[in-house]
C-alpha cells in the first residue's frame, strides 16, 4: 500500500502571533515555524502502519514556499520515504487555498497510484479544515474525518471518529482519504541519525504548473486584524464576594 | 434584515440527531436570512417531524425534504450527492451549514463538486460575497471577500443567534433525486455521551476543569458545580489528554468553542487554544491557584485559590 501523507507549514502554535500594522496579514518574519502539529500525527499514523507492513511507501507532500523544504527534510527523518515540494514563491504561499492544495494533491495521487492519503484535520494558521474533504470529494474518494482510531482491514480502514458529543466508527473502502484529530497518536522525535539520513532521500521539486495546476484564489483577503480585546477584570477575595460580584452582574439570579 | 442582491438564495443544511432538530440549524438559518430567501435542506430516513418543524421557523421560505433509508446515518459522501442535486434543481447563492462535524464533513466536499473555495466558521456577515472568521485560533479575524460564484459557508454557531421556532411559513417540498449509491463507506456505531446535562454549546452556564482538577473522579467537582448551575460541562485539552474528561468536552481551538452567559474556568491556566473556545464568553470566572495564569487575562473575576475549597464552597453557597 502506497500512502502519501500532506505537510503544512505553518508558525509555531506556541508563537504568539502578531497582526501587521498595515492589517494585510500576520508576521512571518523571525518567526519560529514547524510543522502543523496535526499533519505530525497524520505523518506518524502513517509511519505506524509502515512499521506494521501495512504500508510499504510514504510519500511526504508539501505545496509551500521554498522554506517548506524544511518540514519535508523533518517529514523523511521521521519516517517518509520520500518527499516532493511544490514549490510556489512566499506571495503566493500566503494566497494558497485549500482547494489549490487538494487539486495539485489528487495529481500526485493519480502520478503516483496512492492508495491512502493521510492529512491533517486542519492547519492551525487559516484553521480552515476543508483539504481531506475537498480532496476526497476531487478524487470521489470516501472520506473519514477527525480520526482518533484507524485500524487496517484487508482493503479497508476502520476507523473511529470524533463528532460532536462522541464518537462514531465506520469503515472506508480504499482507496480513500483521512484526516487525523489530535487524539490518534503521539507522534515521535526525530533522532540525530535520522535526520541525518533524512538529508541522503530522495525530494523532488515541482511546481504547481507541472501538474497542470493554475493556484488562481477564490478568496480575497481585505484586512487581518485583532480581536476585540476584553476589558481588564479584577481579582476577587473568596467565593462570598465572587457571588455577590456575579449576581450583581445579573449574571447570577439574585 | 438586509437581503443582498434580487434573487439571491440560501440553502441551510438542517442537523438532527436522535430525531432532534440540532440547535446550530437555527443558527445557520439566522446567517442563510442575511444572504437571501431561505431554504432548508433535511435528509435522513424519517424526517417529517423535522421538516414540520423547520416550516416554522422565521425566514424559512420552503423545506426540501430527501428520505431514504440509505440517508439514515447521513454519510457526507450521500448528502453530498443531495445538495448538489439540490443546486441544480434551484441554484441556490449560497449554501450554508454550522461548522459542526456534519457540516464540515459536507461543505467542502460539496464545493469541490462545484470547483469553488469554501468559507469556514464565519462570525459575520458584511454583506453578501464578504465575511470574518477567526484565524490562528481566533488570535486574529481575517476579512475575506468570496469570488466564488456559490458561497460555500460554515457558521460558527455562536456568533448567530438563533431564528426563532414560530412565525415561518416554508412550505415542504420533496428533494430532486440523487444517486445514493455510494458504497465505499459504511457506518458501524456511534457512541455518544449522554451526559444528562444540558448541551455544551448552547448551555447559558458552562463549567469547565482543567489540568488542575488533577483526576477523574475529582472531576465529580466540576459536574457538582455544573448541576447546581444547571449548566453544561466543558474541559481543557490537558483535562481530556490526562483522561480526567471525555474527548467531546474539550473546549478550545481544536474542540468545542462556546459562548455561554458565564464561563467558569475552573483550575485551567488559559492557553492561546483554550481561550480561542471561550473567549467571546460574555462573563468569564477563571478560579485558580497560580495568580499568574493567563486564563486570569480574559477573566472577569478571577479567584486566587485552591480549587479544591472554592468549588465546594461555591457549591455550597448556592444551594
Amino acid at each position: 500500500m502506497r500512502a502519501l501523507v500532506g505537510v503544512k507549514r505553518v508558525i509555531d502554535y506556541a508563537v504568539k502571533i502578531r497582526v501587521k500594522p498595515d492589517k494585510t496579514g500576520v508576521i512571518h518574519e523571525n518567526v519560529q515555524n514547524s510543522m502543523n502539529p496535526f499533519d505530525e500525527i497524520a505523518l506518524e499514523e502513517a509511519v505506524r502502519l509502515k512499521e506494521k507492513n501495512v504500508i510499504k511507501d510514504i510519500v511526504a507532500v508539501s505545496l509551500g514556499p521554498p522554506k517548506a523544504q524544511e518540514i519535508l527534510r523533518t517529514a523523511l527523518a521521521k519516517g517518509a520515504d520520500r518527499a516532493i515540494h511544490v514549490e510556489v514563491d512566499d506571495k503566493i504561499a500566503e494566497k494558497i487555498e485549500p482547494l489549490n492544495v487538494a487539486k495539485v494533491i489528487a495529481k500526485i495521487v493519480q502520478n503516483e497510484k496512492i492508495d491512502v492519503v493521510f492529512v491533517g484535520k486542519q492547519a492551525i494558521d487559516d484553521d480552515s479544515n476543508q483539504t481531506a474533504q475537498i480532496l476526497a470529494s476531487l478524487l470521489d474518494w470516501p472520506q473519514a474525518l477527525f480520526a482518533s482510531k484507524v485500524e487496517p482491514e484487508g482493503d479497508t480502514f476502520k476507523v473511529t471518529r470524533e463528532i460532536d458529543g462522541g464518537h462514531d466508527t465506520i469503515r472506508v473502502k480504499l482507496p480513500a482519504v483521512i484526516s487525523t484529530d489530535l487524539r490518534l497518536n503521539e507522534p515521535r522525535y526525530a533522532t540525530l541519525p535520522n535526520i541525518m539520513k533524512a538529508k541522503k532521500k530522495p525530494l523532488e521539486k515541482k511546481t504547481p504548473s507541472d501538474y497542470g495546476v493554475e493556484i488562481i484564489p477564490q478568496t480575497e483577503i481585505l484586512e487581518v486584524t485583532d480581536p476585540p480585546v476584553r476589558q481588564a477584570g479584577v481579582f476577587v477575595d473568596d467565593v462570598q464576594m465572587l457571588i455577590a460580584k456575579l449576581k450583581e452582574k445579573g449574571v447570577l439570579k439574585q | 434584515m438586509i437581503i443582498y442582491g434580487r434573487f439571491a438564495s440560501s440553502l441551510v443544511l438542517a442537523e438532527h440527531g436522535d430525531g432532534k432538530l440540532n440547535m446550530v440549524t437555527l443558527n445557520a438559518v439566522t446567517a442563510a436570512s442575511k444572504l437571501g430567501d431561505v431554504s432548508v435542506l433535511v435528509t435522513g430516513a424519517d424526517m417529517k417531524s423535522i421538516a414540520q418543524q423547520l416550516t416554522k421557523v422565521e425566514h424559512v421560505k420552503r423545506v426540501i425534504m430527501a428520505e431514504d433509508e440509505k440517508l439514515k446515518v447521513q454519510l457526507p459522501e450521500l448528502v453530498t450527492n443531495v445538495v448538489l442535486a439540490s443546486q441544480k434543481r434551484f441554484g441556490f447563492s449560497s449554501i450554508i451549514a454550522g461548522s459542526s462535524t456534519f457540516g464540515r464533513g459536507i461543505i467542502p466536499r460539496v464545493a469541490a463538486k462545484l470547483d469553488v473555495s469554501p468559507i469556514s466558521d464565519i462570525t459575520f456577515i458584511h454583506s453578501e460575497n464578504t465575511f470574518s472568521r477567526p484565524i490562528y485560533a481566533g488570535s486574529a479575524i481575517c476579512k475575506v471577500k468570496s469570488l466564488a460564484s456559490v458561497k460555500l459557508i460554515t457558521v460558527r454557531g455562536t456568533a448567530f443567534s438563533p431564528a426563532n421556532i414560530g412565525g415561518g411559513s416554508g412550505a415542504i417540498e420533496i428533494a430532486p433525486s440523487a444517486d445514493l449509491d455510494f458504497a465505499k463507506t459504511e457506518f458501524l456505531s456511534q457512541d455518544v455521551s449522554n451526559s444528562g446535562r444540558p448541551d455544551l454549546q448552547t448551555a447559558k452556564i458552562v463549567v469547565s476543569g482543567g489540568r488542575g482538577v488533577g483526576s477523574s473522579e475529582n472531576f465529580k467537582l466540576i459536574y457538582d458545580l455544573a448541576h447546581k448551575l444547571n449548566g453544561g460541562v466543558g474541559a481543557s485539552r490537558a483535562a481530556v489528554d490526562a483522561g480526567y474528561a471525555p474527548n467531546d468536552l474539550q473546549v478550545g481551538q481544536t474542540g468545542k468553542i462556546v459562548a455561554p452567559e458565564l464561563y467558569i474556568a475552573v483550575g485551567i491556566s488559559g492557553a492561546i487554544q483554550h481561550l480561542a473556545g471561550m473567549k467571546d464568553s460574555k462573563t468569564i470566572v477563571a478560579i485558580n491557584k497560580d495568580p499568574d495564569a493567563p486564563i486570569f487575562q480574559v477573566a472577569d473575576f478571577g479567584l486566587k485559590a485552591d480549587l479544591f475549597q472554592a468549588i465546594p464552597e461555591l457549591i455550597k453557597a448556592l444551594e
